[in-house]
């Protein structure tokens, strides 16, 4: 029952991906990693791994990781085919050697997509998150102009499903996931989040035709509904934002080809 | 020796800041586009500024080292923010929050910087909802609250166990808006290893590449460092294993003041330790301690019982005995403190007796499972995934662990350090917690310094330098601090020793955590002021850093960082050994009441210490800024 007394030692083969830089060629190189506690997290072992290598002489394997409790979104392993490993609603972080056998091969691959450069072994460039982001992901609301924040009461229920896709920790395991390395989970859940929200009405349309477009001119693919994305979610983000998103998508072009624009809209009194 | 002036306005303590904000200069909207500001970090503090400073018209550029800066470790505050916004109707007000923050920090923090605090805390609460922050909030559609320790008021905004996360996406989007609209330059995985000083004034800094390598110089009217905080020197702790001491550290080195280092936090509530190749504690939210209950077998004998077998009559609530006022909600440091006393007792549970019962079943009795997974489910998740045990049905085990560190770069009211041009925010800067920061408060001070202090006080400063006078990084300070970077980045890669950085990094941790921990005596801290220097001359002759500086290198950029560690520790067990009086997170065992609550020193150690760094091998100065209670009187802190 408790943990520690449960503790087991066991031996794995890493089949891990190197490739030294970008326009280097990559390869699985296999690794034998010794006399785990099964109460190690799987970061944990690969220091241990990385220590070992650096004590023959070898380079270490790059991986990204930093809060190593499931929230900042950093660390971003494709273990044995999947996005964060083998459990459901964690990130690569939070997976424990527990969830291994003694004698296992785990392949441990980056999350690989084309919109995700490769910058160094397991690590990616996924700094086109933050562009999307920077096309519309917010709420203009400058410092020192907000209202007191009792004045517009939010349902309960709308906060609550706001907050559900607020969760996202951004880490990208939904595009690792998906056959066409779509965007779509990640540019829904913060659409939705604001769009479900009094203060987020201003700009809802422009938010979410211009992420939209931001992730298209990106390079991410489109979806087809395969659901692999919430399937792979550290946070267990539903596909119904994709719906929803879809919906505001929609209605945001067709509102957008007939908006009448105020003719004094480029120019203030001087 | 340092000028350390407060520059603490004169005036009612309530009217302090309003009247200090309308007697500093302004720069006129036309010339703010005229001044580079440098921003390092995008955690709260250092993104609510950056998004802040760049809407008034400054141009900005931030640093960060992350990949993003939607990665700085407040993502991973959990349990909530503070403000006096008294929407329960419970009696809070500013007064309250600042009263109790004062008190919280043992009456070794600035009064008016404090009140400050508490006055722009409703602010905050207010920018943060227009954000689209998803507060908890209540079936009517206001917001909910919760209480956290040292408060009998419930002051504390949440959205569910992630408000860090929250806060800070919501600072990352205003942060994303500027940069998208071009006002703020982006430096993702770019780390600042010195601080360039011309003239006496902070003008620039040296930035490496992580992925290519490459050493740039930037320079800037005015430097602002929002780099959080040092908890990493105990190795272990509940910080993300990027968490580091260099930008402050070469700061210091560069002469700005180090203020208070001895004060960290060991948060009474994180999941234990289970072995030596642990790269990290997890913190289990304060909150918790809102309905669960905290308690040892009160026989030796019983330590390693099922905790379902051991009666009521033989467990011992020993947060609700000694201090029935406050009960399982007492502050930090005093939880901590009793469950190391609990322990050394020999009545610690689990296999290593480092641990006590933090127990729900009252609660899921009381409210059902089902109230209780709504509020803290999440929490109970991460305690299953690390520990594989529900805390639905039995206890949770949990031991102290270092979380937060109060003290940091000495800063005057205007968050400006004693060099002219180099500011600190949030946990980088010693301004707020005194000697223990409160639950909810530390999301409270980045905002505040970020979104409400710095964008009124950096005004003051480059009001009086010239536009355009901002020295250019061709000069000769900029091409001395490149050069010292590149030595030292040099000199790691050519130890080529026999251990791995980890390696030191970890009996660092130990010593720290032995020596200086949540327990320290004049005995214990000499001791570790000789392990120390010894460890660091290892460190240089026997480390090896593979690789080279030419492409991503994490075990170089850690090498840095630790060879910052292995000179910070010993200035953190100096401030220690020459503060000899227990207050807060600094526990002096030869200064204790026969209860074992702290003994503090008014009279000798009513004060500040800012440390002074003398070059290398030489032992720095400590200075010293007097604290001048006006309005509160200084007296012994009561939880019971």
């Amino acid at each position: 029952m408790v943990a520690e007394t449960t503790a087991k030692t066991l031996n794995v083969t890493l089949r891990v991906w190197r490739q030294a830089g970008p326009d280097a060629p990559g390869t699985f190189v296999d690794y034998a990693a010794r006399n785990l506690s099964s109460n190690m997290s799987f970061l944990e072992m690969l220091d241990v791994v990385n220590d070992e290598l650096t004590m023959k002489g070898e380079e270490p394997i790059a991986f990204a990781h930093d809060c190593r409790e499931g929230i900042c979104g950093t660390c971003s392993c494709t273990i044995n085919g999947k996005p964060h490993g083998p459990g459901h609603g964690i990130a690569t972080c939070q997976t424990y050697m527990r969830s291994f056998q003694d004698g296992d091969t785990i392949v441990v691959e980056p999350f690989r997509a084309r919109a995700f450069p490769l910058v160094k072994d397991l690590v990616v460039d996924r700094s086109a998150f933050d562009r999307i982001i920077q096309a519309g992901g917010f709420i203009t609301a400058r410092t020192g102009s907000a209202p007191d924040a009792n004045a517009i009461p939010v349902p309960k229920t709308d906060a609550d499903l706001a907050m559900d896709a607020a969760a996202c920790i951004g880490c990208g395991a939904c595009v690792a996931a998906c056959k066409n390395a779509s965007a779509m989970l990640f540019v829904s859940a913060k659409v939705s989040q604001l769009g479900l929200l009094p203060q987020g009405q201003p700009e809802r349309d422009h938010r979410v035709l211009a992420m939209v477009g931001t992730m298209d001119a990106l390079g991410f693919g489109n979806c087809t509904n395969q659901y692999e994305c919430s399937a792979a979610c550290p946070k267990t983000i539903s596909h119904d934002f994709i719906a929803r998103m879809n919906r505001d998508y929609l209605k945001a072009s067709v509102r957008a080809a007939f908006k009448p624009v105020a003719a004094g809209a480029s120019g203030g009194a001087g | 020796m340092a000028q350390l002036d407060s520059k603490v306005p004169s005036g009612p303590l309530a009217d302090k800041w309003r009247k200090h904000k309308t007697e500093i200069k302004l720069v006129n909207p036309a010339n703010k586009r005229k001044y580079e500001v440098i921003v390092v970090g995008a955690g709260l503090a250092g993104s609510s500024a950056a998004a802040t400073l760049a809407e008034l018209g400054y141009k900005v550029k931030n640093f960060v080292f992350h990949d993003s800066p939607r990665r700085a470790h407040s993502i991973a505050a959990q349990g909530g923010i503070n403000a006096a916004k008294n929407y329960q109707n419970d009696g809070d007000s500013v007064y309250r929050l600042f009263y109790d923050t004062i008190k919280g920090g043992d009456y070794r923090s600035r009064e008016a910087n404090v009140h400050r605090l508490a006055e722009v805390s409703v602010n905050i609460i207010d920018q943060c909802v227009a954000q689209g922050v998803p507060f908890a909030r209540e079936y009517g559609g206001l917001l909910a609250n919760r209480s956290f320790g040292g408060a009998q008021v419930s002051r504390t905004f949440y959205a569910r166990g992630q408000t860090g996360q929250q806060l800070l996406l919501g600072a990352y989007s205003a942060l994303s808006r500027m940069i998208g609209a071009g006002a703020i330059e982006l430096h993702t995985h770019s780390e600042m290893l010195d601080l360039v000083i011309v003239d006496g004034q902070a003008k620039g800094i040296i930035v490496r590449d992580l992925i290519t390598g490459e050493i740039s110089r930037h320079a800037a009217d005015a430097v602002v460092l929002a780099t959080g905080g040092y908890g990493n020197v105990f190795n272990l702790s509940t910080y993300a294993r990027g968490s580091n001491v260099t930008a402050i550290w070469r700061a210091y080195k560069r002469g700005a003041c180090m203020a208070n280092p001895c004060y960290t936090q060991i948060h009474p509530t994180c999941i234990p330790v289970t072995g030596d190749y642990q790269s990290k504690l997890t913190l289990m939210s304060e909150s918790l301690r809102n309905d669960g209950r905290i308690w040892v077998p009160k026989r030796k004998e019983d330590r390693l019982k099922p905790p379902a077998s051991i009666p009521e009559a033989d467990r011992d609530y020993y947060l609700e005995r000694i201090y029935p006022s406050f009960g399982n909600l007492c502050p930090r440091d005093v939880a901590s403190r009793a469950a190391k006393r609990v322990c050394d007792e020999g009545r610690g549970v689990g296999e290593t007796g480092l641990g006590v019962y933090l127990d729900f079943a009252e609660a899921i009795g009381r409210l059902g499972e089902a109230a209780v997974r709504e509020r803290y489910g999440n929490l109970f998740d991460i305690y299953h995934e690390i520990t594989a045990e529900s805390a639905y049905q039995q206890p949770m085990r949990i031991y102290p662990a270092v979380h937060y560190t109060m003290g940091g770069l000495w800063v005057d009211y205007n968050l400006m350090s004693n060099v002219p041009g180099l500011f600190v925010l949030g946990e980088a800067n010693f301004s707020d917690h005194g000697a223990n920061r409160l639950g909810a408060s530390a999301l409270m001070q980045g905002l505040a310094d970020g979104y409400f202090v710095i964008p009124y006080t950096i005004g003051d400063y480059l009001a009086g330098q010239k536009p355009g006078s901002r020295p250019s990084a061709d000069g000769p300070e900029f091409k001395a601090a490149e050069e010292n970077v590149r030595s030292a980045t040099s000199r790691l890669l050519g130890i080529k020793g026999k251990e791995p950085v980890s390696h030191f990094h970890k009996r660092l941790g130990k010593i720290m955590w032995e020596h200086c921990g949540m327990a320290r005596t004049r005995a214990g801290l000499e001791e570790a002021l000789k392990m120390i220097p010894a460890l660091r001359e290892e460190f240089w002759a026997n480390v090896n850093v593979p690789g080279s500086a030419a492409t991503l290198n994490q075990a170089l950029e850690q090498a840095g960082r630790v060879g910052d560690f292995l000179e910070f520790g010993e200035l953190l067990c100096l401030d220690a050994l020459k503060r000899e009086e227990s207050c807060g997170g600094h526990f002096r065992e030869e200064y204790q009441y026969p209860d074992g609550e702290c003994k503090r020193d008014d009279t000798n150690f009513g004060h500040v210490a800012a440390w002074e760094y003398q070059g290398p091998g030489r032992a720095p100065l400590r200075n010293i800024e007097p604290l001048n209670y006006e309005f509160v009187k200084m007296s012994v802190r009561n939880y019971k």
